[in-house]
C-alpha cells in the first residue's frame, strides 16, 4: 500500500514524539533548582491529564467540566490502598485507573444524551456532588484528607521524598504513555468515528456508526488515564483531600491545556501545559503571596486572551491542523 | 420537629428559591439569546454584593434603596462584558461553543482575583440597615425580614422580566434568538439586542445580589456557590424558559431547605444535585426546556 | 423471474398533519437502476429516509432480501446493506477524502490498515484517486458528490440510494456521473435514484416509479412512464395530456 499523507504524518508524529521524549528525559539533568524541577514534574503531569481529557473533550467533542472526579478517584483509591491495605502504588494506580474508567462510564451513560452545554453543566454538577459527599464521608477521612506517610525510598512504592528526579521520570513516563495512547487511538477506528460524529451525526449514522458506544469508549479511556494521573499525584505530594483532588478549579486546570493548546490535536495538550502550568504556578509563587488575587487575575486574563486570540489552539502557530474545525490553518 | 419549624423551613426555602429563580432567569436569558452559558454569572452576583457593600459603607445608602443604582451599574457591566469579550467570542470561527465556555471561565477567575485584590479575602457583611436584624413573626413562625424582602423583591423583578419579554423589545429578543441571521433583514440590530440582553441578564443578578448582601456574607468566592445553583436551576428548568427558571428555582430552594432539615445541613446541596440528576434523566431538556 | 432485493409494502408516513407517503408499494429488482421520480412534495425524500432507516414508517413495512428493515434505524439498515447519499452533501469537513471514506469502510472492518486499503480502492473507483489527501471541504461540487458515493460504497451495500446525485451538474459532469452510476451497478449493487430532472434520469434507469402527493402514481419502463397521461398531468397539468 502506497504511503499517503496519513501514514506519512503518523510516522512524523511518532518520530517527533520520540525526539521530544529524549529531550525531556535529559532536561532536568542540568537543572539543579528543586523548585524548577518540581515545576517540570507538574507540567508533565498536567500534560498527561489534559491529553486524557482531550480524548473525550477534544476528539469526541464532549466538554467535561468534571474531570477532577476521576482524578480524585484515582488519588484516593491509590492512597487508601497503600495506607490501609499495604498495596504498593505501582499496582494501586492501576486499580484507581480501572475505577476511574468505570466512573466515567457511569457518568457518561446518562449524560451523553445531553447536548453541548447541558452536558458540560451535568459533568460540573456530578463533580461538585461527589466533592460534597466526600467532604462528609468518614471512610475517606472527609475534609481532612489522607496523608501518605513516607517510610523509605523505593521505586515499588513510588516513594522518593528526598529527590525530585525520580518523579520526573515517573511523570515523564506517564505523559509519554498517555501521548502514545492518544496517538494510537487517533489513528484507530475510534478516532475516525469520533471525528465523524463531531462533524455530522446523521451522516455518521448513515455509515453505520453507533454513536453512544463510541462515546462510552472515549469516556472509559479518558477517565482511566485521568485516574492514573491522580494516583501518581497522590504519591508525589503525599497528601490528598477533597479540595486538592476533586475541586472545580482542578477540573478546569485539567481541561485548559488542551483547550489552549488545541483541542482534538496530539500536541495541543503538551503545548498548552507547557505554557499554562508554569505561568499559573509561577504567578501563584511570585504574586499570589498573601492571597492578593493578582495571580488569579493573570491566570484569568491569560485564559481569556488565549481562548479569543487562538480559538483553534496554540498548535495552529505551528501549522498543525486542528481536528476540530479543521479548516483552521488553510482559511486563517 | 414541630409543624411550625417545618413551615418555617419551607417558607425560608421558598424565599431563597425566588432569589435563585431570579439569578437563574438572568443566566437563562443570556443563554436563550445567544447560546452562551455565562460561567462568570456567579461573579456578577459577587460584584453586585460588593457594590452594595461599598455604596453602603461610603454613601450610607441602605441596600433596599440602592436597587436602582446597582441594577444600572450591573447593566452597564453586562453590556461592557458583551461588547468587550463575548462579541469577540461569538465571532470566532471554530469551536465557538468551547471558546465561550472558557472565555467566561477565564473572566470568572479574573473577577475573583480582582475582588481579592480590591477587598481582600476576608468576609464582609452589611450589618445595619432597614432590613438587618429584624424578623417577621407569624404565630410561631419567625423569618428574617431581610430574607422575606429578598424573596419578594426577586419575585417582583421576575415579574418585570416577564413584562419586558412581552414588550416589543422582548419580541425582538425572541426573534433574535430564533434566527440570528434573519433579524438583520427586518431592521433589528443584533449587536444592540445582544448588548441589552446581557445588560438585563446582569441587572437581574445585580438585584439579587443587592438583596443577598443584606443577610449573606460577602467574599470573593461567594459567587461560585450561587453560580453552581444557578446552572443547576437553569438546566433543571430548561435553558431559555423563564417559567422554567421560576419553577426550578423554587423547587431548588425547597429541596435545599428540606434536605438541610431532614438530612444534614452540610449535605443540603446534594439534595439539589440529586433532583437535578433525576429530572435530567427523565427530561434531558429540563422541565420546560425548548432549546 | 422476478428477484426483488428491496420490497416496499404499503408504506405510509405522516409528519404531523402532512401525509408524506400514502400506501406506497413497489419492488426493486436486484441489479437494476430504479428511478424514483415525482414533482416537489411527492414524498421521495421521505421514502428514502424510511428505506435508509432514518425514519420509521407509520404503517407498512420495508424488506431487504426478505428481511424486515423498517424501524431498525439508520445504523442497522446500513449494516444490513442499505447505503445512501444525502441531497445536501454532508461530508466530514474536518477530514480528508480518504478519511471520509475510511469512516464508511469502518462499517465492515475494524483495523485502520484494512479500512485504508478498502477506502483507497473505492476512491480510485469513484474517480477521486488523485484527491485522496485533500480536505473534504475544498472539493468541487461534483467531487463532493463522488465522495458521497464513495463513502456509501465503502459500506459495501446491496442497495445504494442516491438522492439527487445529478441535479445541478453541467452536461459533462452529469455524463461522468452517469458513467459512475453504471459502474456501481456493474459491481452488482442495486441502485435507487431520486431525481427531479427527467432528461438526466431517463436514459440511465431501467425502470421508474412515479410518486405524486404521497402516492404511487405509476410504475414501468421509462418510455411507458413518460407517455402515461396521469404522469404528464401531475408534472405539467391538464393542458399537455393529448
Amino acid at each position: 500500500m502506497r504511503a499517503n499523507a496519513i501514514t506519512r504524518r503518523r510516522r512524523r508524529e511518532l518520530i517527533g514524539g520520540g525526539v521530544l521524549l529524549i529531550l525531556l528525559a535529559l532536561l532536568p539533568l542540568p537543572i539543579a533548582n528543586v523548585y524548577l524541577r518540581g515545576l517540570i514534574v507538574l507540567t508533565l503531569l498536567y500534560a498527561g491529564l489534559s491529553q486524557g481529557w482531550n480524548i473525550l473533550g477534544g476528539y469526541c467533542g464532549q466538554i467535561s467540566l468534571g474531570h477532577a472526579l476521576y482524578f480524585g478517584i484515582g488519588a484516593y483509591a491509590s492512597a487508601i490502598l497503600f495506607t490501609r491495605y499495604g498495596v504498593p502504588p505501582t499496582l494501586g494506580i492501576f486499580a484507581g485507573g480501572a475505577l476511574g474508567a468505570l466512573a466515567a462510564l457511569l457518568v457518561g451513560w446518562p449524560c451523553f444524551r445531553l447536548s453541548g452545554h447541558y452536558y458540560a453543566i451535568a459533568t460540573l454538577v456530578v463533580g461538585m456532588m461527589v466533592l460534597l459527599l466526600v467532604q462528609n464521608w468518614g471512610f475517606v477521612n472527609a475534609a481532612m484528607g489522607i496523608t501518605i506517610p513516607f517510610r523509605m525510598q523505593s521505586w515499588e512504592d513510588l516513594e522518593f521524598r528526598v529527590a525530585v528526579l525520580p518523579f520526573h521520570y515517573v511523570m515523564l513516563a506517564y505523559a509519554a504513555i498517555v501521548w502514545l495512547i492518544a496517538w494510537v487511538v487517533e489513528g484507530s477506528r475510534w478516532g475516525f468515528i469520533w471525528r465523524a460524529v463531531k462533524d455530522d451525526v446523521a451522516a455518521a449514522e448513515s455509515l453505520a456508526v453507533r454513536v453512544f458506544p463510541s462515546k462510552m469508549a472515549a469516556a472509559a479511556i479518558s477517565g482511566g488515564i485521568t485516574a492514573v494521573g491522580g494516583g501518581l499525584y497522590a504519591q508525589y505530594i503525599g497528601f490528598i483531600d477533597p479540595d486538592s483532588g476533586l475541586g472545580l478549579s482542578l477540573s478546569v486546570l485539567i481541561a485548559l491545556p488542551a483547550v489552549v493548546g488545541g483541542v482534538g490535536t496530539l500536541w495541543g495538550p503538551l503545548l498548552g501545559a507547557a505554557v499554562l502550568i508554569p505561568v499559573q504556578q509561577l504567578s501563584v509563587a511570585w504574586l499570589g503571596g498573601a492571597g492578593n488575587g493578582v495571580d488569579l487575575m493573570i491566570y484569568g486574563a491569560l485564559i481569556m486572551a488565549l481562548a479569543l486570540a487562538r480559538p483553534q489552539g496554540l498548535v495552529s502557530l505551528f501549522g498543525i491542523r486542528s481536528q476540530a474545525g479543521g479548516e483552521a490553518v488553510d482559511r486563517a | 420537629m414541630t409543624a411550625a419549624i417545618v413551615v418555617q423551613v419551607v417558607l425560608g426555602g421558598l424565599l431563597m428559591g425566588l432569589v435563585y429563580a431570579l439569578v437563574a432567569a438572568g443566566l437563562s436569558l443570556i443563554f436563550g439569546l445567544m447560546d452562551v452559558v455565562n460561567f462568570a454569572h456567579g461573579e456578577l452576583l459577587m460584584l453586585a454584593m460588593y457594590a452594595a457593600f461599598v455604596i453602603h459603607e461610603n454613601l450610607g445608602l441602605d441596600p433596599l434603596l440602592q436597587l436602582p443604582l446597582v441594577a444600572v451599574l450591573l447593566f452597564g457591566i453586562g453590556v461592557a462584558i458583551y461588547r468587550g469579550l463575548i462579541a469577540r467570542a461569538l465571532g470566532v470561527r471554530f469551536n465557538t461553543g468551547m471558546v465561550q465556555i472558557f472565555v467566561t471561565f477565564g473572566l470568572s477567575i479574573f473577577l475573583v482575583g480582582a475582588a481579592q485584590l480590591a477587598f481582600g479575602a476576608d468576609f464582609r457583611s452589611i450589618s445595619d440597615g432597614l432590613l438587618a436584624n429584624r424578623t417577621i413573626a407569624m404565630g410561631e413562625i419567625v423569618l428574617p425580614l431581610a430574607q422575606v424582602a429578598a424573596g419578594l423583591v426577586c419575585l417582583l423583578a421576575f415579574a418585570a422580566l416577564v413584562a419586558i419579554s412581552r414588550t416589543e423589545f422582548g419580541r425582538a429578543l425572541e426573534a433574535t434568538r430564533e434566527d440570528r441571521d434573519a433579524v438583520a433583514l427586518i431592521g433589528i440590530d443584533r449587536d444592540k439586542v445582544f448588548s441589552i440582553g446581557w445588560g438585563i441578564g446582569a441587572a437581574t443578578v445585580g438585584i439579587a445580589g443587592v438583596m443577598l448582601a443584606s443577610f449573606y456574607y460577602i467574599s470573593p468566592t461567594v459567587g461560585s456557590n450561587f453560580a453552581l445553583i444557578a446552572y443547576v436551576t437553569v438546566a433543571l428548568g430548561g435553558f431559555g424558559s423563564l417559567l422554567g427558571a421560576l419553577v426550578a428555582g423554587i423547587l431548588v430552594g425547597l429541596v435545599e431547605a428540606l434536605t438541610a432539615l431532614l438530612v444534614d445541613p452540610s449535605l443540603k446541596q446534594v439534595g439539589i444535585f440529586a433532583i437535578y440528576v433525576l429530572v435530567l434523566m427523565a427530561r434531558p431538556r429540563g422541565l420546560f426546556g425548548r432549546l | 423471474m422476478p428477484d426483488p432485493v428491496l420490497q416496499i409494502r404499503s408504506v405510509s408516513k405522516s409528519f404531523g398533519s402532512v401525509a408524506a407517503n400514502i400506501d406506497v408499494t413497489f419492488d426493486v429488482e436486484r441489479g437494476e437502476i430504479l428511478g424514483l421520480i415525482g414533482p416537489n412534495g411527492a414524498g421521495k425524500s421521505s421514502l428514502f429516509n424510511s428505506i435508509a432507516g432514518a425514519d420509521t414508517p407509520d404503517r407498512g413495512e420495508i424488506l431487504l432480501d426478505g428481511r424486515r428493515i423498517s424501524g431498525l434505524g439508520a445504523v442497522a439498515c446500513t449494516r444490513l446493506g442499505i447505503g445512501r447519499t444525502f441531497q445536501v452533501v454532508r461530508s466530514f469537513d474536518s477530514m480528508t477524502v480518504l478519511e471520509n471514506v475510511m469512516v464508511g469502510a469502518f462499517a465492515r472492518v475494524r483495523r485502520a490498515r484494512q479500512a485504508m486499503a478498502r477506502a483507497l480502492e473505492v476512491i480510485v473507483f469513484c474517480g477521486l484517486g488523485g484527491r485522496a489527501d485533500v480536505p473534504a471541504h475544498s472539493l468541487t461540487p461534483p467531487e463532493k458528490r463522488r465522495l458521497e458515493v464513495a463513502r456509501g460504497l465503502a459500506t459495501e451495500p446491496r442497495v445504494l440510494l442516491l438522492d439527487e446525485m445529478l441535479t445541478g451538474l453541467t452536461p459533462t459532469e452529469a455524463q461522468a456521473g452517469m458513467e459512475l452510476i453504471r459502474a456501481v451497478r456493474a459491481r452488482g449493487i442495486t441502485i435507487v435514484m431520486v431525481e427531479h430532472v427527467m432528461e438526466v434520469l431517463l436514459p440511465l434507469i431501467d425502470r421508474a416509479v412515479v410518486l405524486h402527493l404521497g402516492r404511487k402514481l405509476a410504475e414501468g419502463s421509462p418510455a411507458e412512464v413518460v407517455r402515461n397521461p396521469d404522469v404528464i398531468r401531475a408534472y405539467l397539468g391538464d393542458r399537455y395530456v393529448s
